[in-house]
């Protein structure tokens, strides 16, 4: 039987929904971790920076917390390799991935988004702005996973750390792509509902590719 | 791009089933499951403990000024040990049991070290540390050399198991001494832990007992009891 080409293949919409999954139970245990000592600077003198709402964090308390973070922690990392696995001998990156020959398909994009511009043609399928926020996101997604290493095992991995410029400095750049991260998804939240159901059902279908 | 030939929703049903593995996510959703997680963590982190792989150590200059080296839990719960009356209680699977005065410590060779502490809270100080090596006072009396475990009683209500290879790391300290002068009674007088590659709750005060064992008891440690990972290490 032949049929339509997917523009979600199997492996990507179940790696796009462990991730989510995995990143929301990642972000709210973290806060509950960083609630323990919610600053970047000294035990002495603490000067604490803000208290995450109760609401959004999870785990009740450090320990709990940590035992969410370290088992989703193993889902997270293995979505990316499976991810890894799949896109890169398929090719399929390239669908995601912006290269740097489509920097110049991102200013009249960003016209068009934000400041009523023409909508530029496109034979692709997805646009230069659209691939550069994925490919940010991808980006991130690997950076917390590589700095969330280096926290977890900071004399194993002491050169990591210091790539990073310390311990505390890898506090900082983890928390920093956790929030980059989540920042990406109203936007992305905002794109999905101005195109419809549909397209919220291909990430769950596989839907058809109009590439 | 050519179309299915299959009915539209034959497909979508067939795709949608695809997404059926999600359901294993929920597994972690337990408790059981996530700690699963966290043994899996455990076990990769002793497995790749390296052990001649030394934690950073510090000039002088970095180190954290003494006032600034937090007691954590102290104030509230100061055990009052006897210093002149204290021992400490070696037992297990040691050819030498018995009790040790800190002068038969402090009889043995001495180390001085300036390593950074790590609190599971997040929090870093460097301190200066000095000591006998745990691997040393483990040779002094003849503990076994195959033994899995060294389990720790404390003077308070804490208690802690180390895996072997972590506590004969060569900068593992049996700690008698914090910037040159006699433990205080808020760092754990008269002998704590210093283990530079595990986080600070493992680095148990106020110790009155070591037990060589390969069997831990069923109680594993203060915190892990109530939740923390075991092994700790850094």
């Amino acid at each position: 039987m032949r049929r339509a080409r997917l523009e979600h293949p199997a492996v990507v919409r179940l790696c796009h929904w462990l991730a989510v999954i995995s990143v929301a139970i990642l972000a709210s245990s973290g806060l509950e971790i960083f609630a323990a000592f919610p600053t970047f600077g000294d035990k002495i003198p603490q000067v604490d920076l803000f208290s995450p709402p109760e609401s959004i964090r999870l785990g009740g308390w450090l320990g709990g917390a940590l035992q969410w973070h370290l088992s989703f922690a193993w889902l997270f990392v293995g979505t990316g390799l499976a991810y890894l696995a799949y896109e890169l001998p398929t090719g399929n990156y390239r669908q995601v991935l912006i290269s740097i020959s489509e920097r110049h398909g991102l200013w009249p994009m960003i016209r068009h988004y934000f400041f009523f511009g023409p909508r530029p043609a496109q034979n692709e399928t997805y646009n230069p702005l659209q691939k550069l926020a994925y490919t940010t996101a991808l980006g991130l997604g690997a950076a917390l996973m590589v700095t969330g290493l280096g926290l977890y095992k900071p004399v194993q991995l002491s050169w990591l750390v210091s790539a990073f410029g310390g311990f505390r400095m890898l506090r900082i750049w983890h928390f920093a792509a956790m929030t980059a991260l989540i920042a990406f998804v109203p936007g992305h939240l905002v794109m999905v509902a101005l195109h419809g159901w549909s397209n919220f059902a291909s990430m769950w279908t596989g839907g058809d590719s109009r590439g | 791009m050519q179309r299915a030939t299959g009915s539209y929703s034959t497909q979508t049903r067939r795709e949608l089933l695809k997404m059926l593995p999600l359901a294993g996510a929920a597994l972690l959703f337990t408790e059981r499951g996530r700690q699963a997680g966290v043994s899996l963590c455990d076990w990769v982190a002793a497995t790749t403990f390296r052990r001649r792989h030394s934690a950073t150590a510090f000039h002088d200059r970095d180190v954290t000024a003494f006032e600034r080296f937090p007691l954590n839990s102290y104030l509230a719960d100061d055990p009052e040990v006897d210093l002149d009356d204290w021992r400490l209680e070696v037992s297990g699977l040691v050819s030498r049991p018995g009790a040790y005065t800190l002068d038969s410590l402090r009889a043995l060779p001495k180390v001085v070290q300036n390593t950074r502490h790590v609190c599971i809270e997040g929090w870093d100080v460097v301190g200066n540390f000095g000591g006998v090596p745990v691997a040393a006072f483990l040779d002094f009396v003849g503990a076994a050399k195959d033994a899995r475990f060294l389990e720790v009683a404390c003077a308070d209500d804490y208690y802690e198991s180390i895996d072997m290879a972590s506590a004969r790391h060569v900068q593992s300290l049996l700690c008698y001494e914090m910037y040159g002068a006699p433990l205080t009674r808020g760092h754990g007088a008269p002998l704590r832990l210093v283990l530079p590659t595990k986080l600070g709750y493992k680095q148990a005060k106020y110790i009155v007992g070591l037990k060589i064992t390969n069997v831990l008891s069923s109680k594993i440690g203060y915190w892990e009891d109530r939740g923390y990972p075991w092994h700790g290490g850094l």
